[in-house]
């Protein structure tokens, strides 16, 4: 496989790969967080917006949500602000576009993932750190936090793997991760094969990379495992 | 609880949106795919005819410019977006295109042109093309003038990159393509183009290329006076012929 | 903001056989990889190592690589070689529609054989041992006891995986194929009214995600009919 000079390419569009899938995680991870706590909550309006939240994300394409929110970011955004008063011009740039993108896709499905967590923990911890005297922050931060987040790791593991594959869609729009390095290459090289394939090898690099790390965490998190081998 | 998640939320829509900054910069747009007006080195610069045009220009204007690569689907909502204030990226003046953005004068004139494979014969006219796969770029003025002129007999096959297009008629997939005739003049003379020609007379759709910037833009005039200076100077005239033997403007 | 309704009713036709091409993609590369799935499963679940080794490695590349990467290496990539062009193959591999059908069937067959594997492996071992008791041979076994077990245990997880494909098939539009997506994105080439017409593909994509569901829920009662049957009392 010869490269001609483009490898520093694909590098340095595997670090914005890297960039997007972990800023788009991070966002993720709290819209997870969120819905799940609107899922279950007590208000029956925190509960559909998060129901229609999860349903429509999931029932489109990634490629049609990164398509919209970079076309129509800054449209929707300026939409939402007028409703708030705001009329000033709001920009959505690129990158912040694709993490939006991503993070929207990602926390529909985390989202399932937390509520199935959080339903696993008995209420009575809920009502016994009452008791207790905790208050529902210290409640939420100190007991159920640790605990859902043991339950949900598998879970969100596999989900951040199709995070990692999905963060190729954003070379559609421009963004010069991975993929478009790669299509940059093919088109002034005629030699496509190559770097689909040189990209293809790199993004089963972090795919390994994501599963070992997954694993690890699984294993710290369950102190009964502490100090076994997987 | 409910409070503390609630401002969280907020909170994190907040980080969301990360406001581009906006201060004297002029940002110019151009597509890094569309030789020898505007490509991507292997180091990820972007070059071509556009490119050295652009930074004459800001030369001219005294202007700070920074060139950024958008792809061309998304290149006008960027503009509008206000990703970037001017696009320089061999772009047409179209009615369609007048009424979301506003044009400087024009800094070349393009001509469409059918490629295709040397020995074949290939009509260029109706009765010619009829069942012929033809592909040309999205959202261009080829792919508009196909689709309009021959899109009932022609099996158009319309490509995110004018790239993939070439590649696709080095392999045969297509019987030809309609594109701008410079860049595939230019495309004709490399190793790739080898085994192609243009087939037919050039189509003159009195078509100008020129910059574009949003609605209302007074940037719009600087560019214009810019592109007359370097007409007069002669630094046009020198960036033309790094490129082609004859007068594109 | 300025909403256009008349752009959305205006297009629907078009978006409409769009939908059409979205769904003709979906059931050709659904069945050619479940066909694909069934041989590769049953290896993968074999007790031998080596006859394990190549199931294996194809189902982690198509899993561990984004789609829109073994597309391109379908589609670009392959005419890279002139051997291939010169091949019989060419006159499928030139055509992007098949090319999509191979990469989506690829790719689906690599999810869907791992959901078969958990389902063979999660048929309880008497169920099995009993059929070997009978005198059953082995290809019986498998045709008359493991596919048909594993078909109703799978079900559930293979309407996701069909789910995931329908949003998959968008990326159909990256090799010039005008399915949906693809045909949404050259209306708006035109009309420059993203969200009105991003919104109206969505919709679509909604409403079909929705038929699905309700037929594999309709399916799922009636493989796994003796999990509604009434007990006789």
């Amino acid at each position: 496989m010869d490269l001609q000079g483009y490898g520093q390419l694909l590098l340095s569009g595997l670090w914005v790969t890297i960039e997007l899938a972990l800023v788009s995680l991070f966002f993720g991870l709290i819209i997870g967080l969120c819905g799940a706590s609107a899922r279950l909550s007590a208000s029956p309006v925190a509960r559909a917006i998060a129901t229609t939240y999860t349903t429509v994300v999931r029932g489109i394409p990634e490629l049609l949500l990164v398509l919209t929110l970079y076309f129509g970011g800054s449209q929707l955004l300026m939409w939402i602000a007028s409703m708030f008063g705001y009329d000033e011009y709001i920009d959505v740039g690129q990158f912040a576009a694709a993490v939006a993108a991503l993070a929207i896709a990602f926390g529909a499905y985390s989202t399932e993932v937390f509520r199935m967590a959080m339903m696993d923990l008995p209420k009575g911890q809920w009502e016994s750190a009452a008791a207790m005297g905790m208050t529902p922050l210290k409640t939420f931060v100190r007991i159920i936090m640790p605990q859902v987040w043991r339950l949900a790791i598998p879970g969100l593991g596999n989900l951040f793997q199709v995070l990692l594959k999905d963060t190729a869609l954003v070379s559609v729009v421009g963004l010069n991760e991975l993929m478009r390095q790669a299509s940059v290459g093919a088109a002034n090289t005629k030699q496509p094969f190559d770097f689909y394939l040189a990209a293809a090898l790199l993004y089963l690099l972090l795919t390994v990379a994501t599963t070992l790390i997954t694993g690890y965490l699984e294993r710290r998190s369950k102190p009964e495992l502490r100090g076994t081998r997987a | 609880m409910r409070k503390v998640i609630t401002t969280a939320c907020l909170l994190v829509s907040c980080l969301t949106a990360p406001l581009a900054l906006a201060g004297d910069k002029v940002r110019i747009a151009t597509e890094g795919a569309y030789a020898p007006f505007n490509m991507t080195d292997n180091q990820g610069n972007l070059i071509g005819f556009d490119v050295d045009i652009a930074k004459a220009l800001c030369a001219e204007m005294k202007a700070d410019c920074e060139i950024v690569a958008q792809d061309w689907d998304g290149i006008i909502p960027g503009l509008r977006a206000r990703k970037y204030d001017a696009i320089i990226a061999s772009m047409s003046i179209t009615e369609e295109r007048l009424r979301v953005v506003d044009f400087s004068e024009k800094y070349y004139a393009n001509m469409l042109a059918f490629v295709g494979p040397e020995g074949k014969t290939l009509d260029v006219t109706k009765a010619g093309l009829k069942g012929k796969v033809i592909g040309a770029q999205r959202a261009t003025i080829a792919g508009q003038y196909l689709e309009d002129n021959f899109g009932d007999i022609v099996d158009v096959k319309l490509y995110d990159t004018q790239d993939n297009a070439y590649l696709d008629l080095a392999n045969g997939r297509l019987d030809g393509i309609m594109s701008d005739k410079f860049p595939a003049y230019d495309w004709l003379r490399t190793d790739d183009g080898k085994g192609f020609e243009f087939k037919g007379d050039d189509l003159d759709i009195d078509d100008h290329i020129a910059i574009a910037v949003r609605k209302g833009d007074k940037l719009a005039n600087k560019f214009s006076a810019a592109i007359k200076a370097i007409r007069a100077n002669g630094k046009y005239a020198e960036i033309n012929a790094k490129y082609f033997p004859f007068d594109i403007y | 903001m300025s909403w256009e309704w008349g752009v959305i009713w205006e297009y629907l036709p078009r978006l409409l056989g769009g939908a059409w091409l979205t769904l003709e993609l979906v059931a050709v590369s659904g069945l050619l990889g479940l066909a694909l799935a069934v041989p590769l499963a049953l290896a993968r679940a074999s007790a031998n190592p080596l006859v394990r080794a190549f199931p294996y490695a194809y189902i982690f590349f198509f899993r561990g690589t984004p789609l829109l990467v073994q597309i391109f290496l379908i589609y670009y990539g392959a005419s890279q070689f002139d051997a291939v062009k010169e091949s019989f193959l060419w006159p499928v591999l030139r055509e992007p529609y098949w090319c999509a059908i191979i990469a989506f069937s690829m790719n689906t067959a690599a999810y869907t054989a791992e959901l078969i594997r958990a389902a063979i492996q999660a048929i309880p071992k008497g169920e099995i041992e009993v059929s070997l008791a009978l005198g059953m041979s082995k290809l019986t076994m498998i045709r008359r006891i493991i596919l048909p077990r594993a078909a109703g245990i799978v079900l559930p997880g293979y309407s996701n995986e069909v789910l995931l494909m329908l949003k998959s098939s968008a990326l159909a539009s990256t090799i010039t194929l005008l399915d949906l997506t693809g045909m949404a994105r050259t209306i708006i080439a035109r009309t420059y009214t993203p969200l009105e017409m991003f919104f109206a593909a969505g919709m679509v994509y909604l409403a079909i995600a929705a038929v699905m569901i309700l037929v594999f829920r309709l399916l799922e009662r009636r493989l796994n009919r003796y999990q509604f049957a009434k007990r006789p009392s």
